[in-house]
């Protein structure tokens, strides 16, 4: 033993001498074979893009076909059953787009957060000490996600279909809501050329509570004071705006669902293609959520709880305080993907009839048009930046729950 | 790995030299021995799959009639059921010969999407059903109605024009295959179903009570239906035509399937040139001389057609009316073989 550390201690100096003289040849250093792989690569992949591309291009001028983004300019020529922003025949292909897109956006807002509530609810569900509760999460859980998509989408709007009475038959509420096979109908509130005031200072006052909870809380940190949270939010919000309402005269009028010949007419209906879509969507990827949410709670080891429990916190705060915020580490990055996934799924909604992007953009608009790739690459493009933003602001959420390291 | 990858540059770089050249079609079917056929997903007396799932109807015969006068067989067809929206991609593709399939001949589609409309097979126009309990008689009563459409048709377009000029403000519920359209018109999601009337009439004889709805008079487009194939390519284009030429002049010189044979004796010399007994027409589109012989022998002429399939005799009951011979009252008409 001795012997050999004496000899590795006369080691260094013979080493340094080899290493400012390489005698290995340039093609053995791994930073450089490192390099060239990655440029080989490269050139290969840009090779085969540009091989895909021109191969393309002279395919379709083989095929007499006409191409470029020219279209997008013409007018479209048919209608859409649900948009959010104004159109008519005579619009482009290029508002056809964003009405797509921002009917996907919807779909995706709305079900997103639905699926987050109904996911964590389901997952706490799924560890509850309760025998019925339990099972009943469990079962959901193991339908829900063992069911193609496509299936319960179509179930859910057959079921629409044939559960809901005929327009004559409408369930009518009080309040001027209608529920119909047509859809959901609600009165839409019509605001008059001052409600910017009051949608201003709603906006500051939103801005302004938020503020304030901050510092709240983090008082309640410094002092160990537990002081009211939500009220005064709730007034900070209400008081100045309910004043602006009144003050600046604004005057808010409902537009009233009313039945007209075949159909009821005004106000907001909700189609049962976007119901069913939404539907299907938050249920389906809520059982996958309420796993990820499972998976998150049970990755925080009782230790932590009864460490909690020792500290004197309360039961809501040793969730919100302890579990929750060590249990977001493990849940953050799978439930992004979960978001993705429904954002991209939404995209079945052409097999219900809902002019979701897909359909109206890559079955009609394409149909009519003939522009095949300028279509689906544009609508490619669409889902990637969905997907990149939200991948983006999923990071940087899961960067501020990660674990500090002190 | 480096060597993989360079195989992979290697065969990329190869891929570049060999431009796509395009095959002839006529060719291509001799060689595989068959035709393929893009057809719909299914309507009744144009393309639908009968009690034994053969492929039958109108538009079905006319591929049949094709594969006669190529093979002399007009079994050697194939059939591709397409959605309204998959149909042209198909067929540029080239995984359909001929798309036979209530595709309406329109001036974008014939010059932008790279495929040639052969002539028009069956003259349409575009109608509406609607439930007989709703009590309306014209299509100028649907305001406010919800209407269902087949996506990627000229349907669409046709009804967003007709409503828009009479001021009628409809709800379009548009679904990707016929299936869920009529499907969704019999659970009562739509008020009225709207396409091609010569498919309504097909849709109704389908429907659990057919009695239970009725057509509305108003027809608001012209459908000129007919054969597909892709731009470019002559020779099949010409094979294509003449065949439907052919079924054409058939019925005007009165020769039928069951009388062919006899006619091969007529003196008649348009009837001599129609089933080569005189000249040979057949050689310069790539057929033989009896190439329309063989179409009327297996399959019968326009009007043998016609009644077989959509005519009195049949549920879907469609009176010729347009689809006569220009020496009956119709416009059907066919360029003389000489
Ligand atoms: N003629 C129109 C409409 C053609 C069309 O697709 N019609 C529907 C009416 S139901 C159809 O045939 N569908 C059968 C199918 O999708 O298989 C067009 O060419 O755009």
């Amino acid at each position: 033993m001795t012997d050999n550390s004496a000899q590795l201690r006369g080691a260094p100096q013979r080493h340094d001498d080899t290493r400012t003289q390489p005698k290995t040849s340039i093609l053995n250093d791994p930073r450089f074979r490192g390099f060239a792989y990655q440029a080989m690569l490269l050139a290969a992949l840009v090779a085969l893009v540009w091989w895909l591309a021109s191969n393309a291009a002279a395919n379709l001028a083989a095929q007499n076909k006409a191409t470029g983004f020219g279209f997008l300019g013409q007018p479209a020529g048919f209608n859409i059953s649900f948009t959010l922003i104004p159109f008519e025949r005579a619009a482009s292909y290029l508002q056809v787009y964003f009405v797509g897109i921002t009917n996907t956006l919807l779909v995706a807002s709305i079900g997103v957060v639905l699926a987050t509530v109904i996911g964590f609810v389901v997952g706490i569900a799924r560890l509850s000490s309760n025998f019925l509760i339990r099972k009943f999460a469990t079962v959901y859980i193991e339908i829900l996600r063992n069911v193609p998509l496509l299936l319960q989408l179509l179930f859910w709007y057959y079921l629409l279909l044939n559960a809901l009475p005929n327009v004559r038959q409408s369930y009518t509420f009080p309040g001027g809501f209608v529920l119909n096979q047509r859809g959901f109908s609600m009165p839409a509130a019509v605001f008059d050329d001052r409600s910017w005031i009051v949608g201003l200072v709603l906006l500051a006052s939103v801005i302004l509570a938020l503020l304030w909870r901050r510092h709240t809380l983090k008082r309640t940190v410094e002092t160990g004071n537990r002081r009211p949270v939500w009220l005064p939010m709730a007034a900070i919000v209400l008081v100045p705006t309910l004043a602006a309402l009144l003050l600046s005269g604004t005057q808010i009028t409902f537009n009233v669902p009313e039945l007209q010949g075949f159909n009821y007419r005004g106000g907001f209906t909700a189609p049962p293609e976007l119901t069913a879509l939404i539907v299907g969507l938050v249920m389906y990827t809520a059982a996958f959520i309420a796993e990820i949410v499972r998976a998150g709670i049970l990755s925080v080891s009782h230790g932590q709880t009864e460490a909690a429990a020792s500290l004197g916190l309360q039961e809501g705060d040793r969730l919100r305080l302890v579990i929750i915020p060590q249990a977001m580490r493990v849940i953050v990055p799978p439930l992004t993907s979960q978001y993705l996934n429904l954002t991209k799924n939404s995209s079945l909604g052409a097999a219900i009839g809902f002019p979701e992007l897909v359909s109206v953009f890559v079955g009609t608009a394409l149909n009519q048009s003939g522009r095949a790739i300028e279509i689906i690459g544009l609508t490619m493009l669409v889902y990637l930046t969905f997907s990149l933003t939200t991948s983006l602001f999923m990071n940087w959420y899961n960067a501020r729950v990660a674990l500090v390291e002190r | 790995m480096s060597k993989k990858l360079l195989l992979l540059a290697a065969t990329a770089a190869m891929g570049m030299s060999t431009a796509t050249a395009y095959a002839d079609t006529l060719d291509d079917v001799v060689a595989k021995g068959y035709i393929d056929c893009g057809v719909t997903e299914g309507v009744a007396g144009f393309s639908f799959p009968d009690e034994n799932n053969n492929w039958t109807g109108l538009e079905v015969d006319y591929c049949r009639a094709l594969a006669a006068a190529i093979f002399d067989d007009p079994d050697a067809a194939r059939y591709t059921p397409l959605t309204s929206t998959a149909r042209f991609e198909s067929l540029s593709n080239g995984n359909v010969d001929v798309l036979s399939r209530t595709t309406t001949w329109t001036m974008s589609r014939d010059t932008d999407l790279g495929i040639s409309f052969v002539g028009t097979m069956f003259y349409d126009g575009q109608g509406f059903i609607v439930r007989e309990a709703d009590g309306i008689t014209s299509a100028l009563e649907l305001d406010g109605a919800a209407m269902c459409i087949e996506s990627g048709t000229t349907t669409e377009l046709n009804a967003a024009d007709y409503f828009a000029a009479n001021n009628i403000t409809v709800d379009t519920v548009v679904f990707v295959t016929r299936d869920e359209v009529t499907q969704a018109y019999l659970d009562g999601r739509c008020d009225a179903y709207t396409t091609d009337s010569s498919a309504i009439a097909a849709e109704r004889t389908l429907f659990p009570d057919p009695g239970a709805h009725i057509i509305l008079p108003e027809i608001i487009s012209k459908e000129p239906l007919g054969p597909v194939v892709r731009a470019g390519d002559t020779r099949w284009f010409n094979v294509a035509r003449w065949t439907y030429f052919a079924l054409l002049n058939a019925e005007e010189l009165g020769v039928t399937q069951a009388n062919v044979d006899d006619m091969l004796g007529s003196d008649n010399p348009e009837i001599m040139r129609l089933l080569g007994v005189e000249g040979d027409f057949g050689g310069p589109i790539g057929l033989t001389a009896d190439w329309a012989y063989r179409i009327i022998k297996h399959v019968g002429n326009y009007g043998e057609l016609y009644e077989r399939h959509v005519g009195e005799n049949t549920p879907l009951n469609i009176p010729r009316g347009l689809n006569a011979l220009w020496t009956d009252g119709g416009i059907q008409y066919a360029p003389p073989i000489r």
